[in-house]
């Protein structure tokens, strides 16, 4: 097992995380809109091919944020344009990120055939 | 009833309070004030399916037991006055739908409970009727899903943010009785001081409160030394100060004697609630707890009961619009 | 205090009223607990590899166990307390969006199966989803105008 590899994982995803802690805390921002932001610069960062960097350096200390998820979108958005073209660009970014979407899609329902919410007991 | 300044009124016949009733969820249960409720459920869901209709069983249940203590059969009352915060009130509505007592819905946000009790003692002290309830509710989760996001959403509350109390108060207004009274009642205006952050509904309502009082003292002549508790709805803990700096801007000076139910209902540091409580059921439950049986009990005699209430809901705030206030004060004597 | 004369003003006052969030240990837990779920996921990450499997596969296998752990602890209202102490920590990495997807999934449970769990799953993650797949049409798109000699149109 890689543990520097790990360790640069928990610094890079911590570190996004302490931005988007700061912008929730210190402007009116409110989280889906963080959300949003992340995702967009990600696919923007990807799109560009400057992301791929921060995945070689920390793996998925870039990936699991949802920056990663972004790019991940972009990046197969890209390399299904290179393979099929304009139709591509619709068909790449989904396929890519398909396994995180249905995953959540999927154990949402789920979830909510199981479970019930509660009061924060806090 | 006379009008007396510019928009305060003095009923020529008081207004007797002649009984009430409060019920409150398992969070207001570990408050301070725990001991002064009729009851303190054990779960939000009280075995309904949706809080929304948990809370109209709250509202049902807590009327019904406001009319049976007060010993009056239900068909010798003239009207039922009630409000809730849900969408088209329907907490009010479908829990007393088979109360067979003519229903007059209402909503003033947050106000509604003083808002109820106001409307029911002009038309008492005007004639057209001889006993009403009034009723207001409010429910942590169904306000949270309406309002804010789905509980199990994993987010930090703001420092300002309030915690909606779960509960609902009841009071009976009779012509004939022995007290504690309605004396007297400054109907709000509307007053929108510019914030947005539906985080900060103490600050909102702040401007609106301080409006409210002011012309109150100024209407009838009293000052605040004239009531020996103050108490406003769900201002909360910033709400409060806010109030108290403003009131002494003006010159009154109400720091002594002034209190609000949302800081009441919660303990804040053990219980994590911030800035306090809020909701129709803030200033209703707590009235129909603690202030009535403190004026049955004649700690106090002269209670000035002003609720606050933030015009606004989801949509608004999503456009950007800022918040209007609204607040309503009844005098209550022995 | 003097009297307030204008509604800026009266939110600058407020803004000095209102405490502020504490934002140091805001950040720590933020940084502590994203920290440690990113790991967890290298930690996955580091077992598919050592199995032979694709890079981009495990990076997907990653994904889906972070989500279904993060759908597993919100069906057992646990999750909600992770986010009021980790704030953006829980928030940002994926179990954050999977965590806006099972919300209100559960919450509009009572209204049925089709216009509540089925309708309402995307009230928070909607957003996302929409800006997120926007924007990767457009980085397609504007690759094909800058790259005309991979322009295949179908």
């Amino acid at each position: 097992m890689d543990w520097y590899m790990i360790l640069k994982a928990f610094i890079v995803g911590g570190a996004l995380c302490i931005i988007a802690q700061i912008l929730i805390d210190k402007t009116k921002l409110t989280p889906a809109r963080i959300l949003v932001a992340y995702v967009t610069i990600g696919a923007i960062l990807g799109g560009l091919g400057w992301y791929k960097h921060l995945v070689d350096f920390a793996g998925c200390g870039a990936t699991v944020p949802l920056t990663g998820f972004g790019n991940l979108l972009a990046k197969g958005a890209v390399s299904e344009v290179q393979s099929s073209g304009l139709v591509g660009a619709f068909t790449g970014g989904i396929k890519a990120a398909s396994g995180g979407i249905a995953a959540a899609i999927f154990f949402g329902y789920i979830a909510s055939l199981i479970s019930k919410p509660k009061i924060k007991k806090q | 009833m006379k009008k007396v300044g510019n928009q305060s009124y003095m009923l020529e016949n008081p207004v007797n309070i002649a009984a009430t009733a409060s019920i409150v969820g398992p969070k207001e249960k570990g408050g301070p004030l725990h001991q002064f409720f009729d009851q303190c459920l054990e779960d939000e869901f009280w075995g309904e399916k949706s809080w929304e209709s948990a809370e109209s069983k709250i509202v049902k249940e807590t009327v019904n037991m406001a009319i049976s203590k007060s010993g009056i059969a239900a068909r010798d009352f003239d009207f039922c006055f009630a409000g809730d915060l849900l969408n088209q009130c329907i907490a009010s509505s479908f829990g007393l739908r088979e109360t067979n007592i003519p229903f007059i819905g209402l909503f003033g946000a947050c106000s509604t409970f003083v808002e109820s009790m106001l409307v029911a003692s002009s038309f008492i002290d005007g004639g057209f009727a001889t006993n009403c309830v009034c009723a207001a509710s409010s429910h942590f989760c169904s306000a949270e899903k309406q309002f804010r996001f789905p509980l199990e959403l994993g987010n930090q509350r703001p420092q300002s943010s309030q915690w909606t109390v779960t509960g609902s108060g009841s009071a009976i207004l009779t012509k004939d009785g022995t007290g504690p009274f309605i004396t007297s009642f400054t109907p709000g205006k509307i007053v929108d001081m510019g914030i947005k952050d539906a985080n900060n509904m103490g600050a909102a309502m702040a401007g609106a409160a301080e409006d409210t009082l002011i012309r109150h003292f100024k209407d009838t002549g009293r000052n605040p030394s004239y009531y020996d508790a103050i108490f406003t709805g769900d201002l909360g803990h910033i709400g409060k100060d806010i109030l108290i700096d403003l009131a002494s801007s003006k010159g009154y000076n109400i720091k002594s004697n002034y209190n609000d139910c949302g800081v009441l209902i919660f303990d804040k540091d053990k219980q994590d609630t911030h800035s306090g409580g809020s909701g129709c059921g803030c200033i209703a439950t707590v009235f129909s707890g603690y202030i009535y049986k403190m004026l049955q009990e004649k700690q106090y005699k002269k209670v000035l009961l002003m609720a606050t209430g933030a015009l606004m809901n989801s949509t608004s705030s999503q456009q950007g619009e800022s918040i209007p206030g609204i607040a309503h004060a009844i005098s209550i004597e022995l | 205090m003097k009297p307030i004369q204008s509604k800026e003003e009266y939110q600058a006052y407020v803004d000095d009223k209102t405490p502020n969030s504490p934002i140091l240990k805001n950040c720590f837990n933020a940084f502590l607990v994203g920290g440690l779920i990113c790991s967890i996921g290298q930690i996955i990450f580091e077992i598919c590899k050592t199995r032979g499997v694709d890079e981009s596969t495990s990076y997907t296998i990653v994904s889906m166990i972070l989500v279904f752990c993060s759908a597993f602890l919100t069906s057992l209202n646990i999750f909600n307390k992770i986010g009021k102490f980790a704030g953006a920590g829980s928030l940002i990495p994926i179990t954050g969006f999977a965590n806006s997807i099972v919300s209100p999934a559960m919450e509009y449970k009572s209204e049925g199966y089709v216009m509540g769990v089925g309708a309402k799953m995307f009230t928070v993650a909607g957003p996302v989803l929409v800006y997120g797949i926007s924007t990767s049409i457009l980085v397609g798109i504007i690759y094909i105008i800058f790259n005309t000699q991979s322009l295949i149109l179908v």
